[in-house]
């Protein structure tokens, strides 16, 4: 099916980096995803908003086959279709960890493994075999500069993760999601367990990292969706109600229910 | 505004309250007492009755005829090298399940019925292991009265105990760590050896070394598959002697234990055997609480690193 966005366009050097097409999912008996369709585009940040239990993380976490961990969830419907080489991403010959390997994640609370910082981000490129040291040397040390982390933690890579603060823990995550070069990086709402200041350097964090990755976002608060996302999707009771430009959605978007969740009049 | 008399009718209450307060903390204390006190009495009593007997020799000698040249040497060696049988079936064999049933079974109705039967297993009375083992180990699989019969009793015994505490380990390291290792695009034989086995080996620790602590006392089913009572030799050591014994030829040696010792000791009529008896329990009593104590030490220095 094609998406009918009508922006594509309107956007210049836009390319797509996966499809949602009609997607249903259930928890057991419960249907969670209602035929949700949208365009995920190559490195630019997509934002996810919607009143909580919307579903949001639900349809995040079905981009990292998340929800194979666990008995009675069933990917009941349509699909992801990944670009340039056109998988679907929850087609059941494809190995989720063969997902996992492509598009990581960062969590809502920070969950750094009880290792060292170091061991913390070389996990990641662990897992895909790389044992050479000098090799992950540098790869650790160039996934802590991407996540802005270097500075402060370069003298300190043997001490523990949990030692940091929260933000820096946080921005640890991310590092050990970027170690492994994904396409895509799935971030589920990263700064709603963090204060302001740790808050604003997530936030310009991300901006900076969509130059290099597709970045998609879940948050409940939409002045962050508006600040640094590219596209905003705007869900409701599991079904996707509009997707459209950020300044778009949030100026004047096409749905009157759209409208009254960003004025704040619902939800 | 309150009134003075509604005050007063306040306080009244508290006080009237409070006296409920006051006669459980009483009876708590009270019944704490009576377990405390009981065992303080016992365990003081048999200490002051053998620990005059311990002497070096108590350690080095064999049973005798004679009370004050009888000693421990074949009931302390036979309860290691049982013990570490034990050891060595049990905890991969209990780490193992646990794991599985954690991480990889299916959650069904037969994981279910498993799942209550290992709880149920810890609460079978332990001669009936005795009973099982003596036929499948002693006889059906022809390893005699041996240490390794025994040792392998002792372990079928603990099994739940380390099944049931290396689940309960697995179960506290949080969800969220769990996930973060899928995320990385682990596998779940990497998510367990590089995350979970690490993060719950103290709590398995504990649990082995609490399942081990109740086995070295066990003395109904050593008794049941034929321990002896009365050893006069030791379990030929690897290599040593003349035709050489072989690495493995002591788990196939009869052999006694530490309770088994002092049973039979006990029921000697001559008073000197009752102090010998008092003597043996007090090393078995220190040897449970050494294990204890190494059990707080080890996961003091395990779960130092560990933090959520
Ligand atoms: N594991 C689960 N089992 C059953 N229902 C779930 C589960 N997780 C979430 N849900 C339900 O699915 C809906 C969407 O949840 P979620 O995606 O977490 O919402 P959001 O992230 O938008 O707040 C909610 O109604 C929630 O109660
Ligand atoms: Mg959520």
């Amino acid at each position: 099916m094609q998406i009918q966005t009508g922006l594509e366009a309107g956007v210049e050097g836009t390319v797509l980096k996966a499809e949602v097409r009609d997607l249903d999912f259930h928890y057991g008996a419960f249907h969670a995803l209602k035929r949700v369709s949208m365009p995920i585009y190559d490195r630019r940040v997509t934002a996810l908003i919607g009143p909580s239990g919307c579903g949001k993380s639900t349809l995040l976490r079905c981009f990292n086959r998340m929800h194979d961990l666990y008995p009675g969830n069933r990917y009941s419907g349509g699909g992801i279709v990944f670009h340039p080489d056109n998988t679907n991403l929850l087609a059941p010959e494809v190995d989720p960890i063969e997902v996992r390997m492509r598009i990581s994640m960062v969590f809502q609370k920070p969950n750094p493994f009880p290792k060292s910082i170091y061991e913390n981000v070389a996990y990641s490129l662990r897992v895909r075999g790389m044992r050479n040291k000098n090799e992950l040397d540098d790869r650790v040390e160039s996934a802590l500069k991407g996540a802005a982390l270097w500075n402060e933690v370069s003298d300190r890579l043997k001490e523990l993760g949990a030692n940091l603060s929260g933000g820096q823990q946080q921005r640890l995550c991310i590092a050990r999601a970027l170690a492994s070069d994904p396409e895509i990086i799935l971030f589920d709402e990263p700064t709603s367990a963090l204060d302001p200041i740790a808050t604003a350097s997530i936030e310009e964090l991300v901006t900076e990292l969509k130059e290099k990755v597709t970045i998609l976002i879940v948050t409940h608060n939409m002045q962050q969706a508006a600040r640094i996302s590219d596209y905003t999707a705007y869900m409701y009771l599991g079904e996707m109600v509009e997707f459209g430009v950020t300044d778009q959605i949030f100026i004047k978007p096409t749905k009157k229910a759209t409208e009254d969740y960003i004025t704040g009049r619902f939800g | 505004m309150l009134k003075a008399a509604d005050l007063g009718a306040i306080r009244a209450i508290i006080t009237r309250a409070k006296r409920w307060d006051l006669f459980f903390a009483v009876l708590g204390l009270l019944s704490l007492m009576v377990g405390v006190l009981t065992f303080t009495v016992l365990f003081l009593d048999m200490a002051i009755q053998g620990v005059p007997r311990l002497s070096l020799d108590f350690f080095t000698n064999f049973p005798s005829r004679r009370a004050e040249n009888a000693g421990i040497l074949s009931a302390w060696v036979g309860t290691i090298l049982v013990m570490l049988v034990t050891a060595l079936a049990a905890v991969p064999l209990g780490v193992a399940a646990g794991v599985y049933l954690e991480e990889y079974a299916p959650k069904n109705w037969i994981t279910d019925i498993i799942e209550i039967n290992i709880s149920n297993l810890a609460g079978i009375p332990s001669i009936v292991y005795g009973l099982l083992a003596l036929g499948l180990f002693v006889y059906y699989f022809g390893f005699g009265q041996s240490i390794l019969s025994a040792g392998l009793t002792l372990a079928l015994l603990i099994l739940p105990v380390i099944i049931v505490a290396t689940r309960e380990s697995i179960r506290a390291i949080p969800q969220s760590i769990h996930e973060g290792s899928y995320a990385c695009g682990a596998t779940t034989w990497q998510t367990v050896s590089d995350h979970i086995l690490p993060y719950s080996s103290a709590g398995i620790l504990t649990g082995v070394i609490i399942g081990m602590a109740r086995a070295i006392g066990e003395t109904a089913p050593i008794i049941t598959i034929g321990a002896l009572t009365f050893i006069a030799f030791l379990p030929p050591m690897p290599f040593a002697g003349d035709p050489a014994a072989g690495m493995f030829e002591w788990i196939f040696a009869p052999f006694t234990v530490m309770p088994i010792q002092m049973f039979n000791w006990t029921s000697r009529p001559e008073a000197a055997f009752t102090v010998n008896a008092a003597a043996a329990g007090f090393v078995l009593v220190f040897m449970t609480l050494a294990m204890n104590g190494l059990a707080i030490y080890l996961r003091y220095h395990l779960r130092k690193n560990i933090k959520w």
